[in-house]
């Protein structure tokens, strides 16, 4: 390592909440890819004997079943680490459907104009004017439950905030010289676009990425909680949550404990998100 | 503000809810038999089908989609196939309790948001900013049904103050309202901070206290009606997200307002009753977003005579 890179780019101090949400995330992450590892139950076995057994640091509570167990009788930590993974899933797919969706309708928009441009406002104003959470309950309740339609529902959410910021960098970006200079040396607009402008706005589209996350994720959970979306005997956090409201005053930790873990997981990936805005985007500070 | 403009707005907000009423008919109708919903899947093949004669279920979607129309326009939206009578009385019986609920969410958030954004510019860097900075991230990022879920443990299962759901009383109120205002407030008291700072450096703050104000009728009758501007803005956020965390709210609180009707109607295939409802919605955000383009240009009319210039 040279000493002038030090003195040109000092390096970035991380603050340590934001190591600390980083630390949960990837824990997260780690729990979802070694699913089996930290499952100590088949997540959907029943025992009608243990039902409502309470976690292990309260009276009553066993090492055997560390969360405790449901109405059922079933794991619940079994079961949380399995909606890990199925909500991280979703998530992160459904936000990269996203992202790529919302991206290209941008960049048509802005390479096309005209009529093509038009019906992309129109799609804006749209989705502007019927919160998302309402159209996703319309489509999930009644074209039914599929894995795959929801999350190409989730992939659906938010397509028209990067489609507005890759329609609106891009035909800025035609005007400056970069894009102006290959176009003169006759490169193809795919070329163009591809090549050129899109890694010159991709910032702006990761920033859009990172605060869209935890906001999917939140809306996949309370769609889970109102009973849409994954269904038994599959599970996912907002599901645990949604069935275990029924048994607050008897065995609060069923409900309690999933909302606990997507309550620190959106907030850390709001966290990181911001942070990693202020580090990419200095000027929006 | 010309003519042209406003006709040109208008008809754009009457394009958007005719597309919205239309995705919606034919997401409905295409995605299952109302029949089997209502009269049960071991129903007598002969009802099945006289049910769906009498509905005018078996005719080409586009008949239906005219008819439906057409009747909108005389003012019959239809009949609620679950609750055996006129979807739009269904439907207007809820809507009562879900205005209460957004109403006083509504005033909970400006009286706690807009007071203590402006507090957390004064006081930059205090702990009130501290307070204010760190309580919106965190309401961002606080799914409504986990608030609820939370409130609920505290305050009903551990101090037994409040009735864990229902309606009625002052009590049943609390909760839900907190629930959805907490993390408004806390985007208002964002956003009026954000505005607050940039007012506060305006020449026209140096002027006010050159000629003799005390700070605090600088700050309160300078500052803020210029830092209200750009609050317009998020109110149309705002009412979005009241809509779509009422459904989520009412579920977690067995709140008997619109979104609660909405749930059970969409697992029911209550046609007529979801129809309503996402009209009711749509039609809602587009006056919303609507007036906030026109208050827009009469509070600031240099954005007015930009935008019906281009």
């Amino acid at each position: 390592m040279s000493t002038q890179e030090i003195t040109t780019r000092p390096p970035i101090r991380v603050p340590l909440v934001i190591g600390l949400s980083f630390a949960w995330l990837v824990l997260m992450v780690v729990i979802a890819v070694t699913l089996d590892l930290w499952q100590p139950h088949d997540f959907q076995a029943m025992n009608l004997r243990t039902r409502f057994a309470p976690p292990v640091w309260m009276e009553g509570g066993s090492w055997s079943n560390i969360f405790g167990t449901d109405n059922l009788g079933r794991d619940v930590l079994s079961r949380l680490v399995v909606s890990i993974r199925i909500s991280l899933m979703v998530a992160l797919l459904g936000t990269l459907i996203g992202a790529v969706l919302g991206t290209l309708i941008g960049l048509l928009a802005a390479r096309f104009g005209g009529i093509i441009d038009d019906l992309v406002m129109v799609g804006i104003d749209y989705q502007a004017a019927l919160p998302f959470m309402i159209l996703a309950l319309a489509v999930v309740a009644f074209a039914g439950n599929s894995l795959t339609l929801f999350i190409l529902l989730m992939g659906l959410y938010g397509w028209e905030r990067y489609a507005r910021i890759a329609r609106g960098l891009a035909l800025s970006a035609m005007t400056q010289g970069y894009a102006v200079a290959v176009k003169t040396l006759g490169a193809s607009p795919l070329r163009i676009y591809g090549r050129h402008i899109l890694p010159n706005i991709a910032n702006a589209l990761i920033v859009n990425m990172t605060l869209n996350f935890p906001q999917t994720i939140m809306l996949k959970t309370s769609l889970s909680f109102l009973g849409l979306g994954i269904q038994p005997p599959m599970t996912s956090l907002g599901n645990m949550v949604g069935f275990g409201r029924d048994f607050l005053l008897n065995a609060w930790w069923l409900a309690t404990i999933p909302a606990l873990v997507i309550f620190v997981t959106t907030l850390a990936f709001a966290l990181v998100g911001d942070w990693v805005r202020d580090q990419l985007d200095p000027t929006s500070r | 503000m010309n003519l042209r403009f406003l006709l040109q707005k208008l008809a754009r907000a009457l394009l958007t809810v005719i597309l919205i009423v239309t995705t919606v008919f034919v997401v409905l109708r295409l995605t299952g038999d109302p029949a089997m919903y209502v009269l049960g899947i071991e129903a007598d093949p002969r009802a099945l089908e006289q049910f769906r004669e009498r509905w005018g279920l078996n005719d080409p979607i586009w008949q239906q989609y005219i008819r439906f129309i057409w009747n909108c326009l005389r003012g019959d939206f239809g009949y609620s196939y679950f609750e055996e009578r006129d979807a739009m009385t269904a439907v207007m019986e809820r809507l009562p309790k879900t205005l209460l609920l957004m109403g006083a969410t509504g005033v909970f958030t400006m009286v706690v948001g807009i007071p203590m954004g402006v507090l957390a510019a004064i006081y930059r860097n205090s702990w009130v900013d501290r307070l204010t900075m760190t309580v919106s991230v965190a309401g961002f990022s606080l799914p409504n049904f986990v608030l609820g879920i939370f409130l609920i443990l505290v305050f009903s299962v551990t101090l037994r103050w409040l009735p864990t759901g229902g309606s009625g009383t002052w009590k049943h109120l609390v909760m839900p309202v907190l629930t959805m205002g907490l993390a408004e407030a806390a985007v208002f008291a964002r956003f009026t901070r954000s505005a607050m700072l940039e007012a506060l450096n305006q020449p026209y703050m140096r002027t006010a206290r050159a000629k003799g104000l005390r700070r605090n009728a600088t700050v309160w009758l300078h500052a803020l009606p210029n830092a209200a501007i750009p609050l317009v803005t998020i109110t149309g956020f705002f009412v979005g997200t009241l809509i779509a965390g009422g459904v989520v709210t009412e579920s977690v609180f067995s709140w008997p307002g619109l979104g609660r009707l909405l749930v059970t109607s969409v697992s029911n295939r209550d046609l007529a009753v979801v129809q309503i409802i996402v009209m009711f919605i749509a039609v809602s955000m587009v006056v919303t977003n609507l007036t906030i383009d026109l208050l827009y240009g009469w509070l600031d009319p240099r954005v007015g005579s930009a935008r019906s210039g281009g």
